[in-house]
């Protein structure tokens, strides 16, 4: 027999931390498939950066905090952060601004507050309102979806750009990149056009924005497989998406020309990345059910705030940190009724 | 009888079994031990006191120690032989400590001492069937081994519903419950018959898991044989989820209830059994025969021939464990109970006991021992407790010592079953810190109680100097005032006497 525990109980579940993180970063590619196939690669030279700095950071910052390096860094919650920030940055990013964003998360949000399971804040959308609030130009500067572009990105010219900032021949970023769907969206209402109207633009699809929509799509369907194999529970997304609806569809029936349908607002910016991916952070978040639903339901109504009142197209990371100050008191308060309590 | 809408309990895991591995012989009778080593205190309360001399020979049943206090049982020779020496043993308990026990030299007659059985258990008083309960050293053979007589007594202030046979058996590997329902099915009603008998309950429910289909048509089928016990019985199928067999848990599987935080079963008008429990009941009233073995599962990856074995207290676990032939090197670590809930031990003349269901070497999947990770808040652990309790919370605050915060978040009424370790994704040994917290807690308050009667000691000592010097004060006072007072009566005497010659003075005068 090999050594066992020495204390019960000896029977050991699979559950386990990589598992889980590594199960998130599988559900996350059929959206990075997507991603890449809509805006080129460039998606995926940000993602291999991230991870990269993400790695070393943590190296360097469990060497200073003298913390064995082998258990922490095969756990991959440094991997998850480092894809998800990758997936918030325009496509085109220059390699700087990817490298600011995941330092700051990994060093700042997450080893200065103790490392894995003690940071209050999501790591990802820390590094992520770093570098809007930061860099605003470079952060806002996102591709249309490729079918629109007359250049599509190949690989060679992603890595050109993003680690020289040299584009071939007589192009520039300017020419290449252009308003989100949802950027789009908020700019046209403020200069009184309806939604209809604006649906009506080639950068929108059936619904959502033209490529977001699907982008959107396979979060939702890697989110679904999360739920099914118990890697994270339907609470939050639930919540957060149902919110969302109910308060779309509200202001939709009594100020139609306020801002986009509902569908719309489920199927662009990053909703369901948020919804499955990112409000779905167990450290961050809630951990009581009825607390999940709470969270949930606050990042949903906060996002569609931000959206439509706010100074910032999307909302969703703004909504998380808001609601992650939040989870204590909601973990206090949502406490469920123990075994024979009187 | 018909089979009642059946409650549940939240969390709980589906575990893999694992019972077949040792169900597949029937119960066999383990061969007497040359030397057998019997614990004084192999139950809850107070240990047993010898009443035999070293040299002395003692007869199969003959009892070796008396019970001491109210929480204690007596103790039995479970076999003819001589007393070789009463002295200290290590003993199967977490701790390896050793405690006094009765070493028995066996002569191999088994010669019984005279027993005195009782056909009619009718005959006998509720109050006559605990003393005897109590005289054959039965305790609850589930596990816990409390003294099964004082479970017995409805006492005054409750009023007995339910008796609740616990055949549950949820634990992975342990099948000895399942195996004497199987094979000893009649002699377990007899058991509750007396039982409820000396309970004036109302109806009995044998629950057991749909996983021993075996036991529960055994039971069924005897019984059918029982008239009227047949009429106040439910054989209460339920599903295989751990920890149904958790007596509280149970409860509100079969009944819908919970039974107060901090109280008994027999608040709610039930009284949990064990069946094992019920038919060394049985034994013991009908047959005289006080409680003397135990059926002892022996399984795991490492056992060759698992099985369940009738098996004498005080046989060392390395006869039984050879018996049934290891892979095992010698004094390599065992464990006693299931995997979830048992402990491990090591030490090869560890004798079984009356609360030894199950020796367990080798398990499937074991628990590596190994570094956790920080706590990550995934809420598993909550969704798993059958207790409806947050164990990361209670974790956080025992990790931190602080226990007023654990007690808050009701470290009390986690049972230690384990989900919340066993679904862990950081394989943090979470019920280790909670036995922690309860053992300082339970620490302190013995503390500060011997601090409270100290400083009531001292304090009831100032007052009553206090009081004494003021009494002291009081009555110097009143002996002052009583001097002044006499003193001031003679003078105010003679005042008036002077008085009253100056006035008659005076009217002499004026006449």
């Amino acid at each position: 027999m090999s050594i066992f525990r020495l204390s019960p109980p000896y029977l050991a579940g699979a559950n386990h931390v990589t598992l889980q993180m590594m199960q998130v970063v599988l559900a996350l590619v059929p959206a990075i498939v997507a991603m890449v196939y809509f805006f080129g690669y460039g998606v995926l030279v940000n993602i291999t950066l991230a991870v990269a700095v993400a790695l070393a950071t943590e190296v360097l910052m469990l060497k200073i905090r003298e913390r064995p390096l082998k258990p922490f860094l095969s756990d991959g919650s440094a991997v998850v952060t480092a894809v998800l920030l990758a997936l918030a940055i325009p496509p085109l990013a220059p390699w700087w601004l990817t490298t600011v964003g995941v330092v700051f998360a990994i060093v700042f949000a997450k080893h200065l507050y103790g490392g894995l399971g003690y940071n209050p804040f999501n790591p990802a959308m820390v590094g992520y309102v770093l570098l809007l609030l930061s860099f605003p130009v470079e952060m806002t500067t996102w591709l249309p979806v490729a079918s629109m572009s007359q250049q599509p990105v190949d690989l060679i010219m992603a890595v050109t750009y993003v680690f020289t900032g040299n584009l071939p021949g007589a192009l520039s970023i300017d020419a290449l990149s252009g308003a989100t769907p949802l950027d789009a969206m908020k700019t046209q209402i403020s200069q009184l056009r309806t939604p209809e109207v604006i649906m009506n633009q080639p950068l929108f699809g059936m619904f959502g924005g033209k490529g977001w929509e699907w982008v959107n799509f396979w979060f939702l369907i890697g989110g679904i497989y999360l739920i099914y194999i118990r890697v994270i529970s339907w609470h939050v997304p639930v919540a957060m998406i149902g919110a969302l609806f109910v308060i779309s569809s509200i202001f939709q029936l009594i100020a139609p020309d306020l801002t986009g349908t509902p569908m719309f607002h489920l199927f662009s910016g990053a909703t369901m990345i948020g919804a499955f991916f990112i409000a779905t952070d167990p450290v961050s978040g809630s951990t009581t059910l009825k607390g999940r639903l709470i969270f949930g339901a606050g990042v949903g109504l906060l996002t569609f705030v931000i959206r439509v009142w706010g100074g910032y197209p999307d909302g969703v990371a703004f909504a998380v940190i808001l609601m992650n100050m939040l989870v204590p008191l909601i973990d206090y308060y949502t406490q469920p009724r123990v075994y024979g309590a009187r | 009888m018909t089979q009642q809408q059946l409650g549940s309990f939240p969390g709980g895991l589906k575990l893999p079994g694992h019972k077949k591995r040792s169900t597949q012989t029937p119960i066999r009778k383990m061969p007497i031990s040359k030397c057998l080593i019997l614990p004084l205190q192999q139950h809850i309360g107070e240990a047993a006191v010898p009443i035999v001399e070293v040299g002395e020979k003692v007869l199969k049943g003959q009892r070796i120690a008396r019970a001491e206090g109210h929480v204690s049982v007596c103790l039995h020779a479970p076999t003819s032989g001589v007393i070789k020496a009463i002295a200290d043993h290590q003993v199967p308990h977490p701790s390896g400590l050793t405690a006094p026990c009765v070493m028995i030299e066996t002569d191999g007659e088994d010669r019984w001492i005279e027993r005195k059985p009782v056909a009619d258990f009718r005959s006998l008083s509720s109050h006559e069937i605990r003393q005897r309960v109590r005289e054959a050293g039965i305790v609850g053979l589930g596990g816990a081994g409390f003294p099964s007589f004082i479970k017995l007594n409805p006492g005054v202030q409750h009023h007995v519903e339910t008796l609740l046979i616990n055949g549950a058996e949820c634990e992975p590997y342990i099948t000895c419950d399942g195996m004497i329902m199987r094979e000893r099915a009649a002699g377990i009603i007899e058991g509750i018959e007396i039982m409820m008998f000396a309970l004036q309950a109302k109806e009995c429910i044998i629950a057991i898991e749909d996983n021993k289909p075996e036991s529960i048509s055994a039971m069924r089928f005897a019984l059918t044989a029982n008239k009227t016990m047949n009429e106040i019985t439910r054989i209460v199928i339920i599903p295989t989820k751990y920890p149904t067999g958790g007596e509280k848990q149970l409860i509100q599987i079969v009944t819908g209830k919970q039974v107060p935080s901090g109280g008994l079963p027999i608040d709610i008008g039930i009284v949990c059994h064990n069946p094992g429990t019920a038919y060394a009941v049985g034994r013991a009233i009908r047959y005289g025969e006080p409680l003397i073995s135990r059926i002892v599962t022996v399984t795991g990856t490492d056992v060759t021939h698992a099985g369940n074995f009738e098996t004498l207290f005080g046989t060392p676990i390395r006869e039984l464990l050879d018996f049934c032939e290891t892979k095992r090197q010698p004094d390599e670590p065992f464990i006693m109970g299931g995997p979830m809930m048992g402990y491990n031990l090591s030490g090869d003349d560890l004798p079984i006991t009356k609360t030894s269901n199950c020796i367990l070497a080798g398990v499937d999947d074991v628990a590596i021992a190994s570094q956790p990770l920080p706590c990550i808040r995934c809420g598993e652990c909550a969704v798993a407790c059958p207790a409806s309790l947050l164990p990361q919370q209670i974790y956080w605050y025992s990790r931190s010592k602080e226990f007023d915060k654990t007690e808050e978040y009701n470290l009390f009424d986690c049972i230690e079953c384990g989900c919340c370790d066993y679904v862990c994704p950081s394989k943090i040994p979470l019920v280790s810190y909670f036995r922690f917290a309860k053992t300082e807690i339970m620490n302190q308050e013995r503390e500060r109680r011997k601090s409270d009667i100290a400083r009531e000691r001292h304090e009831n000592r100032l007052a009553r100097l206090e009081r004494e010097r003021q009494e002291k004060e009081e009555r110097q006072k009143q002996r002052k005032a009583a001097l002044a007072a006499s003193k001031a009566a003679q003078k105010k005497a003679e005042h008036t006497e002077t008085a009253s010659t100056s006035q008659t003075t005076a009217v002499k005068e004026e006449n």
